[in-house]
């Protein structure tokens, strides 16, 4: 690779970061404006138009708050939990794919951070990750509440893994690869007629969306935080930025989540008939194959991002509409349901694939 | 080679880490820290996929579970029981046998070297893993995977309601 590529690949890097702070801050803004639509309140609507300057009242407000430290607590832990919490959430999107490549003359530029050939073996890892930050808070705040949600955090991580480790081998089974992109790039196939890979993993991508709520530690399974029982679980002791790390640390989970199940089961930076009008523009409008795939490449960025941004809307939706899991009933569901599911699901994709249904 | 002094170097002040800490949760986020830079040294190896899933099943799976014990004992410096100095004596003398073995055998080994001309660089790729895997090691691969699913379908059937008890 030579150093001006570089240069410009280390410019997606520096985009996907921005971009994926960006997404979390106005989260926290959609969370409010979504709860109050499904709620039939007005929301946030005081700080600049619609209440678009909210996310910056709010870190004015996290940054200038005092700095409280409990009794007891192990302060380089105290401050370690929220860091790590942020730094593994902000690394699992390098290596998801936001659109293809755009040419400029010679130049080739990937929209994707770093592509690596176990990219969603990476992401998992990233995700197993997560977890520490909350367990080293909970456990380094010296509070009954937050070793509680601690506690549950990881032992609720541990168990939906498995359940989603075994969804993603069943898309894995048709794949064949675990580069993000190519999963991406099997999933439309120029002059095919190619299906996403919803169509068929249905009860794969259930299962995976469930984990998902679980693993990002949302409603209807937050309850490491549970606040009805534990406070505000892991991060009862927790006041001003640090407070606000964690929050966005899940925002941004709650965004890799949704880009990982866009890539993974709807088709990543593809859109239907691209290549139809990849063509159209090439021969009716006169355009050159290179502006015109540009053009593609650029549409399909606007399509994923709006897949992720329907997914997001969607974790709110839910959050907004289920009450909380009690904490038996979310250890069952993961043991007893989801895994025996996903292991029938991969004996079934193994069969189809076998006979021939699908490739 | 900078890069790999440098991961060694964290590696083995981690590792010291893990023995000398006083509190168990600094031993085992220590511990963490030395897995990270295997990892490290497995990426320099050329080996991706054994360094994703060494962070995956080790410090992702593993070691959240040494830490959930950890915390959930609650082990800290004052319930640490003291050893007598008769045990501390014992432990030296086998730790320093040991040593002295390792040493002893390892000191005249010298690298068997590879051929560059047929060295495969993409051995450590994880298509070519498979390949190895499942064709030359198929059946202790099949037997060790059975293994494991025996050991997940009894954790659930441990963690399954008996009839007649209610725990709400």
């Amino acid at each position: 690779m030579t150093l001006p590529a570089l240069g410009w690949q280390g410019l997606v890097v520096l985009a996907t970061f921005g971009i994926s702070l960006l997404i979390a801050t106005y989260c926290t803004y959609a969370e409010r404006v979504i709860a109050a639509f499904l709620q039939d309140r007005v929301g946030p609507d005081r700080a600049g138009p619609f209440g678009l300057l909210q996310p910056l009242a709010d870190a004015v407000k996290l940054f200038t708050k005092e700095e409280f430290f409990p009794a007891g607590a192990n302060r380089a832990l105290f401050v370690f939990g929220p860091s790590l919490a942020m730094v593994t959430a902000l690394m699992s999107s390098a290596v998801i794919p936001f659109g293809n490549f755009l040419q400029f003359g010679d130049t080739v530029i990937h929209l994707q951070g770093i592509e690596i050939n176990v990219g969603m073996l990476y992401v998992f890892g990233m995700v197993s990750l997560g977890v520490y930050g909350i367990m080293i808070g909970g456990w380094a705040s010296n509070n009954k509440f937050s070793l509680l949600g601690a506690i549950r955090a990881a032992s609720q991580n541990i168990s939906y893994e498995l359940a989603m480790g075994l969804a993603l081998i069943a898309v894995l089974m048709m794949s064949g690869t675990l580069s993000l992109r190519e999963i991406t790039l099997q999933q439309s196939v120029a002059g095919e007629w190619h299906y996403w890979n919803i169509v068929k993993q249905p009860l794969g991508f259930v299962i995976f969306i469930v984990c998902a709520f679980a693993e990002t530690n949302r409603t209807p399974f937050d309850l490491p935080e549970c606040e009805t029982e534990l406070i505000g679980g892991y991060h009862t002791e927790y006041s001003s930025m640090k407070m606000g790390l964690y929050l966005f640390a899940e925002y941004i989970n709650v965004f890799v989540a949704s880009a990982v199940m866009s890539v993974l089961y709807f088709g990543g930076f593809n859109f239907p008939f691209q290549y139809e009008l990849r063509d159209w523009f090439v021969s009716s409008r006169g355009l050159e194959l290179v502006t015109a795939q540009n053009i593609i490449t650029i549409l399909g960025l606007v399509g994923l991002f709006a897949k992720i941004f329907g997914f997001i809307f969607f974790f709110m939706w839910v959050r907004w509409t289920l009450p909380r899991f009690r904490y038996d009933q979310l250890m069952r569901l993961g043991w007893t349901i989801l895994i025996p599911l996903a292991i029938f699901n991969i004996l079934l994709t193994g069969g189809l694939i076998t006979f021939g249904v699908i490739k | 080679m900078s890069l790999f002094l440098f991961l060694s170097f964290v590696a083995l002040l981690s590792a010291l880490g893990v023995v000398l800490a006083k509190n168990p949760v600094h031993s085992v986020l220590f511990l963490i820290l030395t897995f990270f830079t295997l990892s490290g040294h497995y990426l320099l190896l050329n080996a991706q996929f054994l360094a994703a899933v060494n962070i995956i099943v080790y410090a992702g799976a593993i070691m959240v579970l040494f830490l959930f014990v950890i915390m959930f004992l609650n082990l800290n410096e004052d319930t640490e029981p003291h050893k007598p100095a008769l045990a501390k004596f014992a432990a030296a003398i086998a730790g320093g046998s040991l040593l002295l073995i390792l040493v002893a055998a390892l000191r005249n080994v010298s690298p068997a070297g590879y051929d560059p001309a047929s060295f495969d660089s993409q051995i450590g790729m994880v298509d070519k893993l498979g390949m190895v895997l499942f064709k030359e090691y198929a059946l202790p691969f099949e037997l060790a995977s059975i293994l494991l699913l025996a050991a997940m379908v009894g954790s659930v059937m441990l963690g399954k309601r008996e009839t007649g008890e209610r725990n709400f």
